[in-house]
């Protein structure tokens, strides 16, 4: 394998319906950065049907170049036809770095792709660098259960692949003035190589959580006791106009739905302002939210380990801080 | 002498531990609160075989020995009492009399589905006036026509009303005393036969306890348990092994108490010292491990002398004297610990030290062990 | 329906402390557990062979010990085992894991004289968290896979399984053979029993090594891992915040406001 061959770092934008997810275009931030740094292209890649407004967006994210796959078998996600895409994508433009967003559609893609190319991935990044020593990328990821951190290189096969959980980078400013290259590539794959088929989509009407894109965030955890007592952080949430989390015990219980746990096994979030109500901090919650700009904590122990990253805290019962707390707030709003 | 486990008993305990902290625990201060029995605990222990550790294959059991049913009761009683005796009274003191007397047709027709689990058992003895001396019995059982014609009631009896099957202890012979006591099989549904009253406890509040009531109660002949007149035997062997089930709760509720006060005590801040660092509170937690330990050896001891089948009512006497005993005490030294926390439902303590208590009385109180082991003691 | 159910024994990361003086994991002690995504894996695995027939066989990657895990397996629904052991296996990433599992898969078929109709195996480890070995091994087979499924089951002789997505969920239908990895499911899986957990402490769980199977080690172990750990560190997360204490809520509140004020965050 020549290595000189191998220039330039893609972001897959991960499309679905013809929209892209955005963890595609975060990724384009620190994509930007690490281009800027090695001197080569940044390029977006697109797969998808009516992929328009996909394509203008990651220019003006920073992308200097886009390729995009477009067609009536990309309008859904299906591993077969997706991966054979990016796939020739890859052995035609050979491309040193590729960064996937480690959504279920990400992780079904990449390790499907990178063992076709007898490649390394590497999962639910949360942190991305080149290596001073070898010029390598540099992995940065969480391992048991986030107690360990762990630094990896691809140093032998090329692309250097790797997913990166949604919520790790934001979003850099649009730059609608932009202009780059996009390039359409024509790829099928027939018909009979397809192996799944989609029969259905069920779209949730859940109330909508974006904990993800959300600036502020009040998470209520094991603390709350009960289910009904979420209404003090709904309410703080409310007043504060921010998204409501949990913890993964309060998911546990029963108290709340999955879509809210923030952690390990649960989202990703860097916030403004992260307010962590009853919560102690069990390290697998800390590695889903120790990135927000602000950490405030609530709990009635003292030694609780969430006080450790807070930058903030209250040591007290919950059920009288929070009423205090909104009382506050809204004085503050009104004056 | 070999204090360790072998493999099965070890995979058991795991799995005994496994089921008692994911399914049991989480329901036990509900069913406390509430008083409920919980129904849906017992079909999951069935499932399981929970329900017929110590009885062959054959019989519908799962073929293990009594020291792995011991830890069964231990490791449920650890998290809740209330469940550890639904189990030790359906398998000591239904299923296991029936098994050591029963007939070869009363094996089939009534150890089988109680040892797999698809029937519950109780087991009738104490009457309003006959608690420690069992001997006083008033119920009678009259023989005629090819059946027993039962007619009293029995109190303080544990699983009556969920239970599917009971062994009753009544008199057939009232001139001989002891002697003219005789068991019987008496399933629910049977003509005469019902439910009285359900007793509101201090503890152990999601175990049944009601009254049974006989009132010319039509018992098939065929279900005479053992010989006419041999009944007093049958209680009193069927009670030595319930102490071993008995004792063995104890030392579950105890080390529960423990397993409940260790993290309080090192969460705990006063004076700015965690609680666990201060020397009274080590000493405490201590002195009592070690009693639990010594009250769980007795336990173990017990059980291995009724699986070698050693003479073992004076030791199951010990192990359920000392077990209680420890039991009691060492869940009120923990609430102690507590302080004030432990006095309130928001901790479990306060329902270990309730639960505690009955330990030393029922199935033999702490006066008649004592009087068992005098007496083996040779003391009279 | 011949199903196959890749298994992995990992450390109970929940138990896993961080030593405070060192920095460092404390391994010592922490048990060893059947991966829990796998669990559900297998209960997925069973449940399907309860309603349409079949077979279930757990393999495992790993040392001798893994053998426990296994036996887990077999007291909660599965019909046999494999260990597949060797050390030339050991220090594989996903890529080797996966390649090494994919012969030996085919090394069981071969001695079991029935291919495998479905693989399970649960979305992720615990202790590595990637994910990857299920669509590696899919890719490695050739075979249709679908990741992420939470229920699993197969109406008038075709399967369906349910995928978890962004916004809901959805059915996906696959050719056999396929290789499904599975989320957390509705439903616990089961408990052993006595009687099964003592039939599996008796089985005898027979293990592969590399010579008893066509395998390129080359490609297994770290020589065969194109990703290379250079370094593995704890987060350092401490910082020294402001902690408000003894303070009845009121005064508490107001002043946390007013210090968030202060800073223009809020």
């Amino acid at each position: 394998m020549s290595f000189e061959e191998y220039k330039n770092l893609w972001v897959f934008l991960e499309t679905e319906e013809g929209k892209a997810k955005n963890v595609g275009y975060e990724l384009l931030t620190p994509g930007r950065r690490l281009a800027d740094e090695t001197g080569e292209k940044l390029v977006a890649v697109v797969i998808g049907k009516d992929t328009e407004e996909v394509v203008k967006n990651a220019v003006a994210y920073g992308a200097d170049q886009v390729l995009v796959v477009e067609g009536y078998e990309y309008f859904n996600y299906n591993t077969d036809t997706f991966s054979y895409a990016l796939e020739q994508l890859i052995t035609k433009y050979k491309p040193s770095i590729v960064l996937i967003g480690a959504t279920n559609n990400g992780r079904d893609i990449g390790p499907r792709v990178a063992c076709r190319l007898r490649t390394g991935l590497t999962a639910d990044c949360t942190g991305l660098d080149i290596d001073e020593e070898t010029g390598n990328m540099a992995w940065t990821r969480p391992a048991f259960g986030g107690n360990l951190m762990a630094r990896i290189l691809c140093p032998d096969t090329r692309p250097q692949m790797g997913t990166v959980r949604p919520g790790v980078f934001k979003k850099g400013e649009k730059d609608e003035t932009r202009t780059a290259e996009v390039i359409y590539e024509d790829i099928h794959l027939e018909a009979d190589k397809v192996k799944t088929k989609l029969l259905e989509r069920v779209k949730e009407v859940a109330e909508a959580v974006n904990l993800e894109e959300a600036e502020i965030i009040v998470s209520g955890g094991r603390g709350l006791g009960e289910a009904k007592n979420f209404s003090y952080i709904r309410e703080l949430a409310e007043v504060l106009g921010g998204a409501v989390g949990s913890s993964r015990a309060a998911v546990d219980a029963g108290w709340i739905p999955h879509a809210h746990q923030v952690g390990q096994t649960g989202k990703t979030v860097a916030p403004k302002i992260y307010i962590a109500c009853g919560i102690s901090g069990a390290i697998q919650h800390l590695a889903g939210m120790s990135g927000s700009d602000t950490i405030i904590a609530i709990n009635k122990d003292p030694e609780a380990p969430i006080f450790d990253v807070a930058d903030y805290g209250i040591v007290g019962n919950l059920f009288d801080v929070i009423p205090a707390l909104i009382e506050e707030i809204k004085t503050l709003k009104n004056s | 002498m070999d204090f360790h486990l072998s493999e099965e008993q070890k995979d058991l305990q795991a799995l005994y531990q496994d089921f008692a902290q994911n399914e049991v625990k989480p329901l036990a201060a509900d069913i406390d609160r509430e008083e409920r029995f919980p129904q849906e605990t017992v079909a999951k222990m069935a499932e399981m075989g929970l329900l017929g550790i110590p009885f062959p294959e054959e019989y519908g059991g799962a073929g293990m020995d009594n020291l792995s049913y011991a830890q069964c009761v231990e490791e449920l009683s650890r998290v809740c009492a209330s469940t550890g005796v639904i189990v030790s009274a359906h398998t000591s003191l239904c299923a296991t009399p029936i098994y050591l007397f029963g007939t070869e047709e009363q094996k089939k027709k009534y150890l089988v589905p109680l040892a797999s689990g698809e029937k519950l058992g109780a087991f009738g003895l104490t009457e309003p006036g006959a608690g420690t001396d069992a001997a006083g019995q008033k119920t009678t059982a009259v023989h005629k026509d090819g059946h027993y014609v039962l007619n009293g009631s029995k109190v303080f009896i544990t699983n009556a009303g969920p239970a599917d099957i009971y062994v009753v202890m009544a008199m057939t012979d009232k001139e001989k005393g002891n002697h003219g006591i005789s068991a019987f099989i008496v399933e629910k549904g049977f003509p005469g036969f019902s439910i009285g009253k359900h007793e509101e406890k201090m503890g152990i509040r999601g175990s049944a306890t009601s009254e049974l009531i006989f009132e010319d109660c039509i018992v098939p002949e065929e279900n005479l348990l053992g010989e006419e007149g041999k009944g007093f035997k049958v209680a009193m062997i069927t009670l030595d092994g319930g102490r071993i089930g008995i004792a063995a709760q104890a030392v579950g509720i105890a080390q529960g108490a423990i397993d409940e006060t260790v993290p309080y005590v090192k969460e705990r801040v006063q004076f700015g010292k965690r609680l666990s660092q201060f020397q009274n509170t080590q000493f405490e937690l201590a002195a009592m491990q070690a009693r639990v330990d010594a009250a769980r050896l007795l336990v173990y001891r017990a059980a291995c002398a009724k699986d070698a089948h050693e003479p073992y009512s004076h030791l199951a006497a010990m192990a359920k004297l000392v077990a209680s005993e420890t039991a009691s005490d060492v869940t009120r030294r923990c609430l102690q610990l507590f302080g004030g926390y432990g006095y309130t439902r928001d901790y479990p303590i306060e329902r270990m030290m309730r639960d505690a208590k009955i330990t030393e009385i029922y199935e033999g109180t702490s006066e008649v062990q004592k009087m068992v082991i005098s007496s083996w003691m040779g003391v009279k | 329906m011949n199903i196959l159910v890749c298994v992995k024994q990992v450390p109970d990361t929940t138990e896993i402390k961080i030593d405070p003086v060192t920095n460092t994991l404390i391994r010592a002690g922490v048990p060893s557990i059947v991966n829990p995504f796998d669990g559900y894996a297998l209960e997925v695995a069973v449940r399907l062979k309860e309603a349409v027939g079949g077979k279930v066989t757990v393999m495992s990657m790993g040392p001798e010990q893994a053998k426990a895990a296994l036996k887990e397996c077999l007291s909660v629904g599965a019909d046999q085992a494999y260990l597949i052991s060797d050390r030339a296996f050991g220090g594989s990433d996903t890529l080797a894991t996966s390649y090494v599992l994919s012969v030996a898969l085919k090394a069981v078929e071969e001695k079991e004289r029935a291919p495998f109709d479905l693989i399970f195996c649960g979305k992720q480890a615990i202790d590595g968290d990637t994910g990857q070995v299920g669509p590696e091994l899919a890719e490695h087979l050739g075979y249709a896979q679908i990741t992420y499924a939470s229920d699993v089951i197969m109406e008038d002789g075709m399967l369906q399984v349910k995928r978890e997505s962004d916004e809901g969920y959805d059915y996906i239908t696959a050719e056999l053979p396929a290789v499904i990895t599975i989320v957390k499911t509705p439903f616990e899986p089961r408990y052993a029993t006595i009687r099964s957990k003592m039939a599996a402490n008796k089985a005898v769980i027979p293990t592969l090594t590399a010579a008893d199977m066509p395998i390129d080690t080359s490609r297994c172990g770290l020589k065969g891992s194109p990703t290379k750990v250079k370094k593995t560190y704890t987060p350092v997360r401490e910082k020294h915040g402001i902690k408000i204490e003894g303070k009845p809520a009121d005064e508490a509140a107001r002043e946390l406001v007013g210090l968030l004020s202060d800073a223009k965050i809020m």
